[in-house]
Order: structure tokens, then C-alpha cells, then sequence
């Protein structure tokens, strides 16, 4: 009878309710983890795996200058991408939430979300085009006659990789950052300037501290899927920009080498999670709630 | 004029946003397979190229099935868990949330590489079914987070009235609760059905020979001389996305004000 009355129970009804999903999350996510870092410590065999236990994998990892070189790249490559792509969505989200009336404030980041929902594919693919040898910057540049040959720099390495990457992060960055600004009590800046700041001073010591919380989840939903970014880097990374997803896509698909593979996307996983947790760490003054 | 200096740059920002979106109807629509300036004529025989490519439209069949199926499933999993976050409090609730989700934050190709060892190692063969199964994962949070403000606006003494005049728990939901956060439904399905159509790495992974229409697009950019009926595909696939959501928005909109809320925002 004790278990009929759990289930009755309000905590039985909400374990119930969401049984559904958290079964579904676990069986088709947690589970398939758990067994990508157990095949970490497996034997490589072409398409299987060998049972036998091996820290071999991990061993080739940190040993073998192309993965900690493409790890560090990616690394990188996304702290650029995020530091880029946060720093220039603070200004929009501060317009949005201080300077638009309220009732135009669903339309803007309505604006700002519609890129974003649409194929990611063929806007990775037009940035190529737009930063091509023959494209539209280049071809306008030439038909105008700014410059006399092609500019090269644009594309396959870093630069596309960090353009094309803000590009599609971009909302990521702005809502947490709105969201945090929206929270604001506006009275605290009356009282900041009444009490003699500068209105740059005040956005110093009153809003930015209330906003960092904003800002650190930005920053974390930036950082971290874009390090594991694998249609950018193959698009318009060149040989230069390819990036820790394309190593690992390589091990999985054309070699077959699912241990090493797991090692790698382990690696990876582990790195970027322990760089979130130390910012996290870092700004930990700025997520306690008010008191 | 005070904050004149953010609107200049809110326009500039708009402006990069839309940049590559406002270049595919200019070449999609351009008489040439160059894609650069100055622009050649216009044509219309990339989009009638579409019609003749059989394993285009194929590649369509298998989208329009995954991108239903995963929003129907994700939906009803983001039912389940919006419902019980905001009505219900029991143990564990931050962890299992924090599980579900996971997927906003973990790159895809995680997701895509896990499921795929585990599929192999069970012998199972790749498939639309393989590639639905991944799709509403990560679609499940998207949806929740719609959902989640559908159901917090909710009065909890509407439902607390219907049973006090007689009405069972599952009468209740269906004639006070579904009514009310039908809106935020329909705009959970179609978010759902618009990251489905758009998700191309889970996809590559687990599609086997049933290629998605991302993974067909994705082929097809090797070949410089499709470049402009994939122009003319990302116009119409660009117009597609923009009528869902604004039909998404809509709904949202309609169900806080339906509910008595305010308006918070976007959808993420």
C-alpha cells in the first residue's frame, strides 16, 4: 500500500509525468555515452570492437601531435568564435531591452532568431560563397575597383570559420543576455545616477554585475557547441581550419575505429566541460541569486 | 536623440544577419553557374531543374516523414515534461531536467557518434526510423522550453474548479488545460518540424542510404555546377522556414495572451 500512496503522492505524479521523457533521454543519450566511454577503453577491430581493455586509445590521443593540435585549434577557434560573437551581441541585447518601446520588443528578437532558423546547411554554404576567390566581396570589390586581384585571406582558415560561426550563433548569444537585462530593476539605475554616477559609471557597477549571469550563459551555450562543430570547419575551414569534429567524424566513417574515436570525442567532451566549469568557477560571484 | 548610436549599429547588425539570406533569390535567380557580380539575366531553370531530380525529391520524402514523426514525438515528450516541471514538485527535478535537456548544449556530433556505435554494436541498420530517433532528442528541449511558458501561465484554480464540479483528472486536461495551451502546442510543432527539416550532422550520420534533404544538400555542394539549384532549393526552403515560423510566433503570442501572461520574448 505504501507504493499506491507515492504514486498518489505529489512527488509520485511529477516523477510519473515526466517519466516519459526522462526514459527517452536516457535510453537514446545517457545510456549511448556511457557506452561511447566504455568502447574508450576497448580495443580498435575494423567496424567493432575488441573486448579487451586498453588505455592505448587515450595514450594516441595525447601523444600524437595531429589531435592535441586539432583539439587545441578547436579550442581556439570557439573561445575566438565565443568572445567575438557575446562582445557583439551585448550591445544588441542592451539596445533591445533600454532603447526599444516594450510592445516592439517581441518583433526584434523575432528579426533575430529567423537566420537562425533557417537551413543552416545553405548559410554555411553562402558564406563560402560571399568570402570565396571568386566571390561576391571579391567580384564587387574587383568590379569597383578597390582592389586589383582577389583577396585570399578570406577563406578556407580561421577567419571564415570565426565569421561563419558568429554568424550562427548569434541569437545564442543575444536572448540569455536579454533575458538577464530584462530582470534588471530599473529604479537601482535612477538611484545609481541619482546618487551622482555617470551613466557609464552606472552601467559599470550596476547593470553589467546583474547581467554578467546573462552573459556566462551565453558565453557557455556559444563555447561549447561550437567547439564541436563539424559542418563549418568542412565547409569553409580549408585544410587549415579543420576542427576536432572532423577528426572524429574521420575515425567513426572512413577508418572504422570506434575505440579511438570514442577516446578522441571523450577528450574532447572532458577538456570542454572542465574550460565551462572554470568559468563558471570564475564569474561564481555574479550567479548567486539576490539575496 | 539618445540611443542613436545603438540603432546605427542594431541595423548593421540586422544587416549581417540577413546578408547570406538576401544573396540566394539574387543567384537563385541569376542566368549563370557563377555565383559572383556583376549579375548575368534572369532565369527561372533552376527551380524547374528541382522537379526532374529524382533523388531530390526522395530526399524531400524522407525529410517531410522525419520532420513529422519527430514533431509529433517531441511534442508529446515536451508535454509530458513542461507538465510536470510547472505543475509538480518531487526529487530529482533539477537532475532530470538538467538531462533532458543536455541536448541544447552537446554538440551534435557527440549525440550523432554515440547513438551511432550503440546502433551498430545492437546490429540494428540505418535508417529514416535511426535518424528520427535522434532528431527528437534534440528537438525535445526546444520544445519543452515553448511549452514550459504555455503551461506556467496556466491558473492552477481553473483545474482546481473542474474537479470540485465533478470532472475526472484526464476530462480536466482535456477540456480546461489542452484548450488553453493549444497554441504553445502548435508552435512546439512546428519549431520541431523546422529543426528536424534543418538538422544535417545527426542525419549524416545515422540516415544510412535514406538520405535527408540536408544530407542531399550537403552532397551536392562537391559539384560547383549545382551550385545554383542549390540557390534556388535555399530560396524556397528559406520562404518555407520563414512561414512556420512566423505562423509559430503567432500561436505563441496567441497562447500567452489566451492565458492571461505577458510576453517574455523569443522562443529559445
Amino acid at each position: 500500500m505504501k507504493r499506491r500512496s507515492f504514486l498518489r503522492s505529489e512527488a509520485g505524479h511529477g516523477l510519473l509525468m515526466l517519466s516519459p521523457t526522462a526514459l527517452y533521454a536516457t535510453i537514446v543519450m545517457a545510456a549511448p555515452l556511457v557506452a561511447v566511454f566504455v568502447f574508450s577503453f576497448m580495443t580498435p577491430g575494423y567496424l567493432k570492437v575488441v573486448w579487451t581493455f586498453t588505455l592505448n586509445n587515450y595514450a594516441k590521443v595525447f601523444s600524437s601531435p595531429i589531435y592535441t593540435a586539432l583539439l587545441g585549434r578547436s579550442l581556439m577557434t570557439s573561445g575566438v568564435v565565443t568572445a567575438v560573437t557575446v562582445l557583439t551581441a551585448f550591445p544588441i541585447a542592451y539596445f533591445i531591452s533600454f532603447y526599444v518601446s516594450p510592445a516592439r520588443k517581441s518583433l526584434w528578437l523575432f528579426l533575430i532568431t529567423i537566420p537562425f532558423w533557417t537551413s543552416y546547411l545553405i548559410r554555411v554554404f553562402l558564406w563560402k560563397v560571399i568570402l570565396g576567390y571568386n566571390g561576391v566581396i571579391n567580384s564587387a570589390f574587383l568590379g569597383l575597383g578597390i582592389i586589383h586581384e582577389p583577396m585570399t585571406f578570406l577563406l578556407y582558415n580561421m577567419n571564415s570559420v570565426v565569421i561563419t560561426l558568429a554568424h550562427s550563433y548569434a541569437p545564442f548569444a543575444i536572448l540569455p543576455i536579454f533575458v538577464a537585462l530584462e530582470k534588471i530593476d530599473r529604479s537601482l539605475l535612477e538611484a545609481g545616477q541619482d546618487l551622482g554616477e555617470s551613466r557609464f559609471m552606472t552601467f559599470i557597477r550596476v547593470t553589467l554585475p546583474l547581467a554578467m549571469s546573462g552573459v556566462v550563459a551565453s558565453v557557455l551555450i556559444v563555447f561549447i557547441p561550437t567547439a564541436g562543430d563539424y559542418v563549418t570547419p568542412t565547409l569553409v575551414g580549408g585544410a587549415n581550419g579543420q576542427m576536432i569534429a572532423n577528426v572524429i567524424q574521420l575515425q567513426y566513417f572512413k577508418l572504422g575505429d570506434y575505440p579511438m574515436g570514442s577516446a578522441v570525442s571523450i577528450t574532447a567532451m572532458a577538456v570542454v566541460t572542465a574550460m565551462a566549469l572554470v568559468f563558471v568557477f570564475l564569474n561564481r560571484r555574479f550567479l548567486r541569486g539576490p539575496k | 536623440m539618445r540611443g542613436r548610436g545603438f540603432q546605427i549599429y542594431a541595423i548593421c547588425y540586422l544587416i549581417f544577419l540577413y546578408a547570406p539570406i538576401a544573396l540566394l533569390p539574387i543567384f537563385a535567380f541569376n542566368n549563370s553557374t557563377v555565383i559572383s557580380f556583376p549579375l548575368s539575366g534572369f532565369t527561372t531553370q533552376w527551380f524547374s531543374q528541382l522537379w526532374t531530380d529524382t533523388s531530390l525529391l526522395l530526399a524531400v520524402k524522407h525529410s517531410l516523414i522525419v520532420a513529422v514523426s519527430v514533431s509529433i514525438l517531441a511534442t508529446c515528450f515536451g508535454v509530458f515534461a513542461a507538465r510536470a516541471t510547472t505543475r509538480y514538485a518531487f526529487p530529482m527535478k533539477q537532475g532530470l531536467m538538467g538531462m533532458i535537456m543536455l541536448p541544447l548544449v552537446l554538440p551534435d556530433i557527440i549525440i550523432a557518434v554515440s547513438l551511432l556505435v550503440v546502433l551498430m554494436q545492437m546490429g540494428a541498420s540505418l535508417s529514416i526510423l535511426t535518424v528520427i530517433l535522434g532528431h527528437t532528442l534534440i528537438a525535445t528541449p526546444f520544445t519543452i522550453a515553448i511549452l514550459n511558458s504555455a503551461f506556467q501561465s496556466l491558473d492552477k484554480s481553473l483545474e482546481e474548479a473542474a474537479i470540485d464540479l465533478g470532472e475526472t483528472p484526464a476530462s480536466t486536461f482535456r477540456l480546461i488545460i489542452l484548450p488553453l495551451v493549444m497554441p504553445g502546442i502548435i508552435s512546439s510543432l512546428l519549431i520541431a518540424f523546422s529543426i528536424s527539416l534543418d538538422e544535417y550532422i545527426i542525419a549524416a550520420f545515422l540516415s544510412g542510404t535514406e538520405a535527408t534533404l540536408p544530407v542531399y544538400i550537403f552532397a551536392q555542394f562537391r559539384f560547383p555546377n549545382k551550385v545554383p539549384v542549390i540557390m534556388a532549393l535555399g530560396t524556397i526552403l528559406v520562404c518555407l522556414s520563414i512561414a512556420l515560423l512566423t505562423i509559430a510566433e503567432y500561436f505563441r503570442r496567441r497562447g500567452i495572451a489566451k492565458a492571461g501572461g505577458k510576453d517574455t520574448g523569443g522562443f529559445l
